[in-house]
């Protein structure tokens, strides 16, 4: 069942005590497909858990309109929505087994859709197997670990077969080596159920990893949409470009005079296209090739060994601090205190220092 | 929610605050009127047009109501302090010093609490009788300076304090005296606090104990005072006088309460314990 | 850490010294006493050891009263404040307007005294030569029957008792109900919603569970401290509860050991033993039903 979310604000009023009005999802719209998995990216505060949250309706928009299929469903109460909601804390009922916990939303269903016994009994048992957590049905929820507690509120979110999805910070209660494993379990699910879902992370790494489609948020505003790579590749503003990757990219002062590009001095691109004058420089740290003969030079600081690849950390008097390059290990020979670099073309991007937004050009 | 359920909700709730409120309401409302007026009214009135305070001079004329405030509140002040003095030092000793025995006693204390105070309250009558402390604030007081419950609350809470700031006070050449003072007591200010109010809760409203040791009216308390008016005060049945009485002597823990409300209320569901 | 052994006892001294006399002794002091038979206080002596003052005690009218008095008294009113106190706490909990206001409001009651407060309610309850009081006039508005709440039948006394503890021990229950319903995080809720669960189950497959470990908290105490009823007793009927027929365990101890019919701390000694044993078989079995009931 595909999303849409038309014109959606909420703004949340002003407290006492100097709580001032925020706008935390400033006029969505977008549109999910059927079956796809979208996380929703951006720094915390940035009011992705609240776009979250309007969708499951927990919270009620203050305007705008929200699309579940063909139906409007925002006036709709969320009990009546038919979303699976996961939480961050997951809101497993401490004092139920997984198995109750798992069975409880089929519990509550009433009149022509009430269940038999045996047949919430299937279902549990089925969303138990899609999430790999048979043996752990009769535990409670503090006798299981972070990652079984998060595979029972999946599952739980799951038993009733919703519409749509709904994961809030999935990821984050647990540790590095679990967050790896239970990111692939849920894109895989993901694709076994066929469940539109949607997942809130901050983590970009998490969010690229595993999604169809991105969403990446800031104070409010949704920056872009789209593909991961194509996002990473294409960042239309200065800060999904910060925002995505990691190492994060490189940003130089610079500016372009005559369809060319100099930073410190130094022409180290022809940028066709390009309006002339002062340009913030983003460079991925993957746009470097160590070259003698290379047109940008740097302060080379240290290297740092990284197994396949190195880190290279230099400076540049048109940055701010330390700049990074990763590069293949062999090309890494570095003698000397000065280091250069030619540039790929695709890991350069320019933006206007005043907006921040994208400057284009070609090559 | 929707709207009927909400007034019925609010006209419950209302309904429990009257019954809460009613019995002091009236309270105050029979101290104010007039003997004569208050029997002379076959059908009480909710109200009076013409108030009197003869009534609170009568209460303290009439009975010794000054010298059972005094009482009390030496009681109360007195109890409370000796009591910190003495918890603090046991709380700090189990919390901070290490010696030997020390979780052997401190599980025989917490055994303590359970029992209850029926039980060694015969006892502690005859010993305070055979020491000859009947009728004094000794005998009153000694008895009630001690509780493992408070003691049991102040431990964890000193126990809550870190260790790093002990072994900068150690390194400094503190004394464990001056630590005490100067760090856990501060730190643990909430809690000592929270004590100290539901102890002068306690005192103030002590009635058994007093009761049992005390038959001359110098050494009534409030509470024994109310019983001593109530049986044989103003000579005849004086409900106004007796109202005034109660009014004052309610009267201080009611303020004491509304100004500390926040901190009263969360230290009694911290402490978790009846007064 | 090096051990300071002498400083630690120096410290543990003044609390080990008071509660070693005004506790331990008399623990062991009441079983003492609670075996001598014909103690004699002006003398201090006594003719034999046996269980003569537990058979004197449990032969005792006065005591068998006492019981019956404390038992009825327990068995109304724990189950009623905690229940109310319950309903009045899920209210509250469900309202935003004058929360704080209803709070402090209903907590009044712990902070004023017992006797106190006591006497309002006899004046409210008796029914005297000039007036037979507010109550029974509302009564009467009702088309009822008046009745002398104070000194009349055995089943009004008994009611006003019971109406008495009630208002007395809700401030607590309402306290503790009210703050363990807050600490219930909304999350579960969130998620009950999400999941259509209907009111009646969020209550009781949500709520209840989470906050019973505090609802046998408050039965457990709540038995405890009506089978130690006395005060209350007193502030309605005086001094003189056997004679008013309303004498509680806890009375018949007082009275066994002092006052008019005092003098005796050998049958106070062996009612106190039976009442810690009557205390203590509730509690066990209270915790063995809540261990089979609490869930986490």
């Amino acid at each position: 069942m595909k999303v849409v979310l038309q014109e959606l604000t909420k703004t949340f009023p002003a407290g006492g005590r100097g709580v001032e009005a925020v706008t935390a999802v400033n006029n969505f719209n977008i549109e999910f497909p059927d079956g796809t998995l979208v996380g929703l990216l951006g720094p915390s505060g940035c009011g992705k858990s609240t776009a979250l949250n309007l969708i499951s309706g927990l919270l009620a928009p203050t305007s705008g309109k929200i699309f579940f299929g063909d139906e409007d469903v925002t006036a709709l109460p969320p009990e009546k929505r038919g979303v699976g909601l996961v939480f961050q804390s997951y809101a497993l009922y401490p004092h139920l087994t997984a198995r109750q916990n798992i069975a409880f939303p089929l519990e509550n269903l009433r009149g022509k859709d009430r269940l038999s016994k045996a047949d919430i009994e299937k279902r549990v048992a089925e969303a138990a197997k899609l999430v790999q957590i048979e043996n752990v049905l009769d535990r409670k929820p503090k006798e299981m670990s972070g990652g079984q507690q998060q595979r029972v509120a999946i599952a739980r979110a799951l038993v009733k077969l919703p519409k749509v999805l709904l994961l809030d910070e999935p990821l984050s209660n647990l540790d590095a080596r679990l967050r790896l494993q239970t990111r692939e379990e849920l894109r895989r699910i993901q694709q076994e159920t066929g469940i539109t879902t949607v997942f809130v992370t901050h983590d970009q790494e998490e969010a690229m990893s595993i999604s169809d489609s991105i969403v990446v948020m800031n104070a409010g505003v949704i920056q872009q949409h789209g593909r991961p790579q194509s996002v990473y590749d294409d960042p239309c503003n200065l800060f999904v470009a910060k925002f995505l990757g990691n190492p994060a990219i490189n940003i130089f002062d610079g500016e372009v005079k005559n369809e060319k590009l100099f930073i410190a001095g130094e022409a180290v691109l022809d940028v066709k296209g390009a309006p002339e004058g002062k340009v913030t420089v983003g460079i991925r740290p993957e746009g470097f090739v160590i070259s003698e003969n290379g047109a940008m030079s740097a302060e080379f600081r240290q290297l740092e060994v990284m197994g396949r690849d190195v880190s290279v950390v230099f400076e540049s008097s048109a940055a701010q601090g330390r700049s990074r390059a990763i590069v293949d290990a062999s090309s890494a020979s570095v003698s000397g205190t000065r280091i250069c670099f030619e540039l790929k073309r695709e890991k350069v991007h320019l933006f206007s220092p005043e907006t921040g937004e994208r400057i284009c050009f070609n090559g | 929610m929707n709207k009927p359920v909400k007034v019925l909700k609010y006209f419950f709730l209302s309904l429990w605050a009257l019954i809460v409120l009613f019995p002091f309401y009236w309270m105050i409302l029979s101290s104010v009127k007039s003997y004569s007026a208050y029997n002379s009214e076959y059908i009480p009135k909710f109200f009076t047009l013409t108030p009197t305070l003869q009534n609170y001079k009568d209460a303290f004329t009439a009975v010794p109501l000054a010298r059972y405030f005094l009482n009390t509140l030496v009681f109360t002040l007195s109890t409370t302090a000796l009591m910190l003095l003495v918890i603090i030092l046991a709380a700090y000793a189990f919390a901070r010093l290490r010696f030997r025995g020390r979780e052997l006693v401190f599980t025989l204390f917490l055994a303590l609490m359970m029992i209850p105070n029926e039980l060694v309250i015969i006892t502690n009558f005859v010993t305070v009788t055979n020491l000859g402390l009947r009728n004094t604030f000794a005998g009153l007081i000694l008895p009630s300076v001690t509780s493992v419950f408070y003691i049991y609350l102040l431990k964890e809470s000193f126990a809550g304090v870190p260790d790093e700031l002990y072994y900068a006070a150690k390194v400094d050449g503190t004394s464990d005296l001056r630590y005490l003072t100067k760090v856990m007591l501060p730190v643990c200010r909430p809690t000592v606090i929270t004590v100290i109010i539901l102890k002068i809760i306690e005192c103030w409203n002590s009635y058994v104990w007093p009761r049992l040791i005390t038959d001359d009216e110098a050494y009534y308390l409030v509470s024994n005072g109310i019983q001593a008016i109530r049986e044989n005060g103003f000579g005849r049945e004086n409900i106004p006088a007796m109202m005034a009485a109660v009014t004052v002597i309610s009267l201080p823990l009611i303020v004491l309460f509304l100004v500390f409300r926040g901190k009263i209320m969360e230290g009694v569901s911290r402490g978790g314990i009846k007064g | 850490m090096e051990k300071n052994n002498r400083k630690g006892w120096l410290y543990l001294l003044p609390a080990a010294a008071f509660l070693g006399v005004f506790m331990i002794y008399p623990l062991v002091d009441v079983f003492v006493y609670s075996f001598e038979e014909g103690y004699n206080s002006a003398s201090q002596s006594f003719f034999g050891v046996g269980l003569y003052n537990y058979s004197y005690v449990l032969r005792d009218p006065y005591f068998l009263q006492a019981l019956k008095n404390t038992f009825i008294l327990v068995i109304i009113t724990v189950p009623l404040s905690t229940g109310l106190a319950l309903i009045i706490s899920l209210m509250l909990a469900s309202i935003e307007k004058v929360r704080g206001f209803f709070q402090t409001v209903y907590f009044l009651p712990y902070v004023t005294n017992t006797l106190a407060v006591g006497l309002v309610f006899m004046i409210l309850f008796k029914k005297t030569a000039y007036s037979d009081g507010l109550i029974n006039l509302l009564i009467h508005f009702f088309g009822g029957e008046s009745v002398d709440f104070i000194t009349g039948p055995y089943w009004a006394k008994m009611l006003v008792l019971c109406l008495y503890t009630v208002w007395i021990v809700m401030p607590f229950k309402i306290l503790i109900l009210t703050s363990a319903l807050a600490s219930v995080e909304k999350t579960y809720y969130d998620a009950a919603r999400i999941d259509a669960t209907p009111r009646w189950r969020v209550f009781t497959k949500i709520t209840l569970p989470m906050i019973s470990p505090m609802i046998f908290y408050l039965i457990i105490t709540g038995f405890i401290g009506a089978f130690k009823a006395y005060s209350d007793a007193v502030a309605l009927f005086g001094t003189d509860l056997n004679a008013a027929e309303m004498n509680t365990l806890v009375g018949y101890i007082y009275d066994m050991l002092y006052g008019n019919s005092g003098g005796y701390p050998s049958y106070a000694s062996a009612a106190a033993i039976i009442l810690f044993a009557i205390v203590l078989t509730i509690t066990c079995i209270n915790l063995m039903i809540s261990r089979d009931n609490v869930h986490y």
